[in-house]
């Protein structure tokens, strides 16, 4: 595959870990934060900590939507899925999400009816095949998801249908990142940047990470080498004295991002005053919310919602494991109560969770595996 | 000299016990011991979960269904039960059809169900003989398209040498059986001395797959229409008897165990063995074949090709001087012509699949809960 | 959030010229190109596919200088483990 595989090229591998290697300096743990879900995934599955030296770590972050929803909102959207006459449409990562009452494959085998689309033009569709139905759609994502969102609601208005909404639970990255900034427990040398999102916000937010934290940030591309050079290029800055926001990623970042998709974000919502995120509490000016101008598709106000804020269980760790403060292995009830078949927390459902991919790819000792996989 | 270097360190570690592991190696043994327990069923209705071939089936089988009904026939939970008779042994299967949609590129539901049952005797080292059909139809069912079914499935049977010499069907009301649904029940002659099963393998031997895997499962879902994606790729149905019989010709006492690889795919089957005989199979990413339409497809879609159901391929276990000559042997038919050796089994770690992924990292590829579903994140 | 995908337009639709058909690996599918409306987009393009939407069109010149730095630390590393196996400092 173009533009990929060119990218999973073990043999630069090895070289830029050599080059990586001879960076660090004797004696110094680094420790960087990769803040992208898909990152933490794109680790695990390619086994890329096989190439970075004991020495430097990365920790994983907040960037997973998925696994930043509170179980509440998670409620609020089987309560809408119950009517009978609501086709509820999702993506397939929140299918196994527990709520309070149960994830939405348990309220899909209790009757109700949830469908998984791959985008949200695809709900647009289900809604035009089923007038005498009001199909919902549960938006989720950070900045990269928001702007098709919109363009759908948009899509929607300009054909005046009146059976379909949204659930907007799109969430934005830098109140996540201040967070984590602001946040006691870490201490981080530096940030391995979202690749996507800063597609739609490009890469000027991040330079008060640099500005006024002293802590460098480069935006990494999500293919296996991307990553490495990535570090490589945070290590070189460290070792240059340098701290700035650079772009690794530049074949698809433009460094001002996509005017026309902020635009559309800017059209369709407006950030709520606070929302609130699982395992970090309630954040300011973090999540979108459907604009009063386009009232007629937001399901928020069409149906009326518990809205209850739901606890996370008392043996759930995930807000540390999404701050990173935890690696997932310490989580009490990682892989014994909590499991891909039995979760109790998002981080171990979500593909993007630290916890799953830790759980699913990484988890067995590495030298009995250096062992077994040598040729 | 290092030997008796390596024999001590195993004597401290023994006596040291837990104390001597790193805290997260401590974290690996307490989840080990975790996934041994006995599998019990905390949902309190069905979901799609529990049909998909990964973790909710298999609790659902053992908790369920081999609680009940448990006796050492059904115990080995192979693809066919061994069964001796005073005529011989026989190969004894069933297995049931719901695909939707029911035609779908390369094939439709009565294909599936009939190569589907013929490969599971195959997989037993059988010579499949004898099928059942029963139907359940539902009301409003067009008769034009069971017709269609019905000769495929004539076609099929023809092509796999067997008889459908007994059948049933149900009517049910509309809205219920998606149009269709079948299942088979067959029988086959075990006349070669086998005891191939999941907990044979050994550390060394090779794990051959018969050809590039994803195909059946990939255009599928594709075929459901959903997710508006258009592709070259067709169900990779076919009948499996003559490459097991081919296979077994030519190394009639080097095979381990042979499975079709259906729902749960690739990477499910070296999980059941990598329990079954306590070992470990190392994958190599680089050697499993997959189509560049379907790694297109599963790259869009976020799905892993290893877990994607085929149904026209399969996966043997061989002893590892055995491995040559097993390759050649599929290969010398068309339906096994992309024939590849995709990993080894270790001795250790017990019970875990790992991949030498392409990039030279290494990881788990372990069951998955239900079905691959696509991603966005 | 994170899964974008690099494709290859292969038709701009004549009746709908926010849509394109896009295909990966020679698996097609229309995708939205509405968010890339300032670029003038041909076929023989790349873009970046999320759920069904372009978000970015690929830079081939940065990637084509992606690939060069990677393979120039590729290359170095191999002459100097060229030059480690020829140097003889016995």
């Amino acid at each position: 595959m173009r533009f990929v595989d060119e990218f999973r090229d073990a043999g630069t591998a090895r070289a830029l870990a050599t080059r990586i290697a001879a960076l660090c300096e004797p004696g110094r743990h680094y420790k960087f934060m990769e803040v992208c879900g898909g990152h933490t995934h794109t680790i695990y599955k390619h086994g890329l900590e096989d190439y970075l030296p004991e020495t430097v770590s990365l920790v994983h972050g907040p960037g997973c939507p998925v696994c930043v929803i509170p179980m509440g909102r998670v409620d609020d959207a089987i309560a809408i899925a119950e009517h009978d006459d609501v086709i509820l449409t999702t993506f397939g990562d929140m299918l196994r999400v527990p709520g309070g009452r149960g994830s939405f494959f348990d309220s899909k085998a209790a009757g109700a009816d949830i469908r998984m689309v791959y985008s949200p033009l695809d709900a647009l569709k289900v809604a035009r095949k089923n007038p005498d139905k009001r199909v919902v759609f549960m938006a989720i994502g950070f900045e990269t998801t928001a702007p098709s969102t919109a363009m759908t609601v948009l899509r929607a208005a300009a054909e005046g249908l009146d059976n379909f909404s949204i659930f907007c639970n799109h969430v934005t990255i830098i109140p996540a990142i201040k967070a984590i900034l602001d946040s006691p427990d870490l201490r981080l040398d530096g940030f391995i940047g979202p690749g996507h999102v800063s597609t739609i916000i490009g890469c000027r937010p991040y330079e008060f990470i640099a500005r006024e934290h002293g802590k460098p940030l480069v935006c990494a591309g999500f293919e296996p080498l991307d990553i490495l050079q990535s570090v490589y290029q945070l290590l070189l800055q460290l070792h240059e004295n340098r701290c700035e926001i650079e772009n690794q990623y530049a074949r698809v970042v433009p460094w001002d991002g996509n005017l026309r998709a902020l635009q559309a974000i800017g059209e369709v919502m407006e950030l709520r005053p606070h929302f609130e995120w699982r395992g970090l509490g309630f954040i300011a000016q973090s999540a979108l919310r459907v604009r009063e101008k386009y009232a007629a598709f937001d399901a928020e106000r069409i149906f009326a919602v518990p809205g209850v804020r739901v606890a996370d269980p008392k043996a759930c760790q995930c807000g540390e494991v999404l701050k990173g403060v935890l690696r997932p292995w310490e989580c009490k009830v990682f892989g014994t109560a909590c499991t891909p078949e039995t979760p109790i927390g998002t981080c171990m459902v979500s593909s993007e969770g630290a916890c799953a991919a830790y759980y699913n790819f990484g988890r067995f000792s590495r030298e009995r595996v250096k062992e077994a996989t040598r040729a | 000299m290092t030997t008796s270097a390596g024999w001590a360190e195993e004597a401290v570690r023994a006596h040291a016990g837990a104390e001597h592991l790193t805290r997260e190696e401590q974290v690996l043994e307490r989840i080990a011991r975790a996934r041994a327990r006995k599998p019990r069923i905390r949902e309190e209705r069905i979901t799609l979960s529990h049909g998909a071939g990964g973790k909710a089936t298999h609790t659902l089988i053992e908790a369920v269904f081999l609680d009940a009904f448990r006796n050492p026939l059904l115990e080995p939970l192979e693809d066919g039960a061994s069964l001796e008779t005073a005529a011989g042994r026989l190969a004894f299967t069933t297995d049931s059809f719901v695909v939707s949609p029911l035609f779908f590129p390369g094939g439709d539901i009565g294909d599936l169900a009939v190569n589907g049952t013929v490969n599971d005797l195959a997989m037993c080292g059988a010579r499949p003989l004898y099928l059942s059909c029963g139907f359940i139809l539902e009301e409003g069912f067009p008769v034009a398209d069971l017709q269609r079914i019905v000769a495929s499935m004539a076609a099929a049977a023809a092509r796999a040498g067997v008889q459908i010499v007994t059948g049933d069907t149900k009517v049910v009301e509309r809205g219920k059986a998606d149009g269709c649904y079948i299942n088979t029940a067959g029988v086959g002659l075990l006349d070669r001395p086998l005891a191939l099963s999941a907990a044979a393998a050994r550390p060394g031997d090779a794990v051959l797959v018969s050809g590039p895997i994803g195909d059946h499962g990939i255009t599928v879902m594709l075929a459901r229409g959903e997710l508006d994606i258009e592709a070259d790729i067709v169900s990779d149905t076919a009948p499996l008897h003559e490459l097991t019989a081919a296979l077994l010709d030519a190394v009639p006492d080097g095979v381990r165990l042979l499975r079709d690889a259906t729902r749960g795919g690739v990477a499910t089957i070296c999980n059941e063995v990598a329990v079954a005989s306590q070992v470990a199979v190392v994958l190599d990413e680089r050697a499993v074949p997959v189509r560049p339409e379907v790694n297109g497809a599963s790259e869009l879609l976020g799905i892993d090709p290893l877990y994607v159901a085929c149904e026209g391929r399969l996966v043997a276990v061989v002893a590892a001087d055995r491995a040559d000559d097993a390759l050649a042997a599929l290969r010398s038919l068309p339906v096994g012509a992309g024939a590849a050796r995709i990993g080894t089994v270790r001795d250790d770690p017990p019970g875990l699949v790992l991949l030498r992924t392409s990039f030279g990292g290494t990881r788990i590829v372990d069951l998955l809960v239900g079905d691959p579903l696509p991603r966005i994140c | 959030m994170c899964l974008g995908i690099p494709g290859e337009i292969v038709e701009i639709l004549a009746d709908r010229e926010d849509l394109a058909m896009v295909s990966v690996e020679g698996v097609k599918r229309a995708v939205n190109i509405g968010l890339l409306e300032d670029e003038t987009l041909v076929p023989g393009d790349w873009i970046l596919i999320h759920v069904g939407f372009a978000l970015s069109k690929i830079d081939e010149r940065e990637a084509k200088a992606s690939l060069e730095w990677l393979t120039g630390v590729g290359d170095a590393y191999t002459d100097e483990l060229a030059a480690l196996a020829e140097s003889d400092i016995t």
